[in-house]
């Protein structure tokens, strides 16, 4: 087997022997779902909405907080605690390049958010009778742009945090904004002019505006694609600049 | 032709320059010791070997390959096992052979290794389960599975039980008679002694000798001391009298006389003579503790007991 698929095995196997960070990582966002659509109001189409129900609306927020979950508690802390146990500097002796450790990192956080995807897009399809995504190739383009910019944000966090408590901490401080931006509790539909400019521009807004694009039919605004790009772009960039070995 | 070429390697961090201009060759298939008391510059030294910080001068080359170069080809060439690097609580120890054995392009058999080491009975145990000489050899394991032709061994007994640091020494002669060439960083005199070809003593980021073992002893002095209880009161003068005595001490009920040449032979001589029995009777000679002292002017674990090292 390659370094890479070998790294990737391994990295999955570690992951899922970490019970609670799967919890948070992989399962609340899918238990969170559940949650809302058992609110009986969730269910009941809102006129404002063109007929959607609320659950219609959350569904793309909860993909997105799902992933903001995975790249924030899971991918974060995973590197920085490397680097303070000094797995990073031991793998630094090796052969294996940066660039496929994190690839490794990268592929696995992928599968298995995309993994979690499909859990709640089944579970709003099967418990809530939410729609599937009406434009599939732009839906996945979209989610996968999303990951991207995320996962990028993550290696950030973990490239900046001197140590893997303070990139939990730099993680949580990061997360709730974005998840506000996103609209898990104010939907962007509610936000005020300003207030929805500042999510277009931010990855977890112009991502679940995308998605939601996406699951009716239409392909993103050019907009919300060029805001994941650059995200995906300006972060990684600092990551892959601020990356310590040790 | 040298395997590890070292030319006037110098590191600094901030204002402290902890290797000062280091030189010295290995030859393959050599044990080549790095001897030296804690914060020598010993770690600061391999860790420019191994490519893992950039030298502030000098040059390093290993099988060729200038080992600052980044070139991936040293990491092909060169295992290293670390001072303080783990491996991920959870992983164990089969898994972490099968990852590390697919970084290499020709690597070991593993499973050989692991047998080697003594590690099979613990294939699925996590690493953190394991315990600190199991650690130790799981990491000369990791060290080795590429199928390097040097490999770095940073104070890799330290924290081991007399028994366990023993199987160790063993084990690094074995490695080496598989023609892996050794650099090995230690602290003990006792490791040094038993199984270096050669040491370079380094202090306070200086090379201060490169030498055997005996070539060190030697060079400190040929003096040897003689200790004996004798069965009567002897004046100093019988034993200062003869030309391969240069002092004599007394110590309690014992008598220490130093000298050089055929020293044993002249004081019993001298002893017969005075119809005198030598109680007790050791000759002692000079160890390359003494030769570190002489060399550097302390012992190398003054901040230290031997028995109880820093984990």
């Amino acid at each position: 087997m390659s370094a890479l698929s070998r790294l990737t095995v391994t990295e999955t196997r570690l992951f899922l022997r970490e019970p609670i960070v799967v919890f948070f990582a992989v399962a609340f966002a899918p238990i969170l779902l559940i949650v809302l659509g058992l609110i009986p109001s969730m269910r009941e189409p809102v006129p404002e909405l063109g007929g959607l129900r609320m659950i219609d609306i959350y569904l793309p927020i909860v993909v997105s907080m799902g992933i903001a979950l995975f790249s924030l508690s899971g991918l974060s802390q995973l590197f920085a605690s490397y680097r303070e146990k000094g797995v990073l500097r031991r793998l630094r002796t090796t052969p294996v390049r940066p660039v496929v450790l994190i690839g490794a990192q990268l592929l696995m956080a992928t599968i298995m958010s995309v993994l979690t995807m499909l859990v709640i897009l089944a579970i709003g399809r099967l418990a809530f009778d939410v729609r599937l995504p009406g434009q599939l190739t732009a839906y996945l383009i979209a989610y996968l742009l999303v990951a991207l910019a995320m996962f990028a944000i993550g290696l950030l966090v973990a490239a900046l945090a001197p140590s893997s408590k303070s990139a939990s901490a730099i993680g949580s401080l990061v997360f709730f904004p974005l998840i506000f931006f996103a609209g898990l509790w104010l939907p962007r539909e509610a936000m005020s002019g300003t207030l929805r400019t500042i999510s277009d521009l931010t990855p977890l807004g112009a991502g679940v505006q995308s998605l939601q694009d996406a699951t009716a039919g239409q392909w993103p605004q050019p907009l919300h694609l060029a805001v994941l790009l650059a995200w995906t772009v300006v972060a990684g960039g600092l990551a892959a600049r601020y990356f310590r070995w040790e | 032709m040298a395997i590890i070429e070292v030319d006037g390697l110098v590191k600094r961090y901030g204002g402290h320059t902890a290797v000062d201009g280091v030189s010295f060759a290995v030859e393959p298939g050599e044990i080549f010791g790095i001897l030296g008391p804690n914060g020598a510059g010993k770690t600061t030294t391999v860790e420019c070997i191994e490519g893992l910080r950039r030298a502030d001068g000098g040059s390093i080359r290993v099988c060729g390959i200038d080992a600052q170069s980044g070139d991936g080809e040293l990491r092909q060439v060169l295992g290293a096992q670390l001072q303080e690097s783990e491996l991920p609580d959870k992983l164990r120890v089969g898994e972490a052979m099968e990852l590390y054995s697919s970084f290499y392009r020709d690597p070991a058999d593993w499973r050989e290794l692991i047998e080697t080491l003594h590690l099979t009975g613990k294939l699925n145990a996590p690493f953190r389960k394991l315990s600190g000489g199991q650690k130790q050899r799981l990491s000369i394991a990791l060290a080795l599975v590429g199928n390097p032709r040097v490999a770095v061994l940073d104070e890799v007994t330290t924290g081991l039980d007399p028994q366990a640091r023993r199987d160790a020494w063993d084990l690094i002669e074995r490695i080496r008679d598989r023609g892996v060439t050794i650099l090995l960083v230690t602290h003990f005199m006792e490791e040094a002694e038993r199984l270096c070809d050669r040491l370079a003593v380094i202090d306070a980021g200086r090379l201060v000798a490169l030498d055997t073992p005996a070539g060190l002893v030697a060079r400190v002095d040929g003096r040897q001391r003689v200790r004996f209880r004798p069965s009567a009161p002897l004046e100093h003068a019988v034993l200062t009298a003869l030309p391969e005595v240069s002092s004599v001490e007394r110590a309690g009920s014992q008598l220490v006389v130093t000298g050089t040449g055929n020293l044993l032979l002249a004081v019993t001589t001298a002893l017969a003579r005075e119809q005198i029995v030598a109680g007790d009777l050791r000759v002692e000679q000079t160890t390359l503790d003494d030769a570190f002292v002489a060399l550097t002017g302390r012992r190398i674990d003054a901040t230290n007991s031997a028995g109880s090292e820093e984990i």
